[in-house]
């Protein structure tokens, strides 16, 4: 069970091959499904083209509620291990964001637990996104459901 | 030698920190007690709609008393993933 909150960009394909070579015992022959999420930046929002992003965070606080709601994604479901990374600081278009990866012996609980980590941490991890666009920055206000 | 007076650090974030032009401050806890009487003591200003608070890096309500040596911490509605 492994929580980063990194400024370093990060490539998540890469990052979730060494996470299950850096312990093969715990993943092979066990793991029955993996689900996986990754959001990444994108270049447009509510209109308007966006050139680059900066994510601020609350340090501390950040790590703490990832690992809380990592922590109440495995008392409801049976889980073997959640891999969870979150960048901040400045980002461009086409960046991975967040990393969310769950696995367990059996796919229900893999989806449900990786829906549930990456809707949790969206209302509840202090972080903040704030945009710039040909008219200046805007902080992001939150987009409701994001479905 | 007086006891030293209570106080606690404030700290604000995001669009909150770029409006009030700064990002931390320590208050003295003289005649007040709660979070939304740090607030106003700290601001002079109305709390914004939907600020949320956090003390010592948990949510937390406006009513919460604090003690001596908190972190309050307030911000926006949060935006990540």
């Amino acid at each position: 069970m492994t929580v980063l909150v990194q400024e370093t960009a990060f490539d998540p394909w890469e990052a979730l091959a060494s996470y299950e070579r850096s312990a093969p015992e715990r993943f092979a022959g066990k793991t029955g499904g993996a689900a996986v999420f990754v959001g990444s930046m994108r270049d447009f929002n509510q209109g308007q083209t966006v050139r680059a992003m900066t994510l601020e965070h609350y340090p501390g606080m950040t790590v703490k509620y990832l690992e809380k709601v990592e922590a109440e994604a495995r008392a409801r479901w049976p889980l073997l291990d959640c891999l969870v990374i979150h960048r901040y600081g400045p980002l461009q278009p086409g960046d991975p964001i967040v990393l969310v990866a769950a696995w367990a012996a059996h796919r229900d609980a893999a989806f449900s637990a990786c829906r549930y980590i990456i809707d949790e941490l969206k209302t509840r991890a202090p972080f903040w996104k704030q945009e710039q666009t040909a008219a200046g920055r805007r902080w992001v206000t939150p987009e409701g459901s994001g479905k | 030698m007086p006891t030293a007076m209570p106080r606690v650090t404030i700290r604000y974030f995001a669009s909150l920190r770029e409006r009030l032009g700064r990002a931390e401050e320590v208050l003295d806890l003289e005649g007040i007690r709660t979070v939304a009487e740090v607030w106003a003591r700290a601001t002079g200003e109305p709390l914004p709609a939907n600020t949320l608070v956090a003390v010592n890096l948990e949510y937390a309500d406006f009513s919460q008393p604090l003690r001596d040596g908190d972190e309050v911490a307030f911000f926006p509605p949060v935006t990540g993933g």
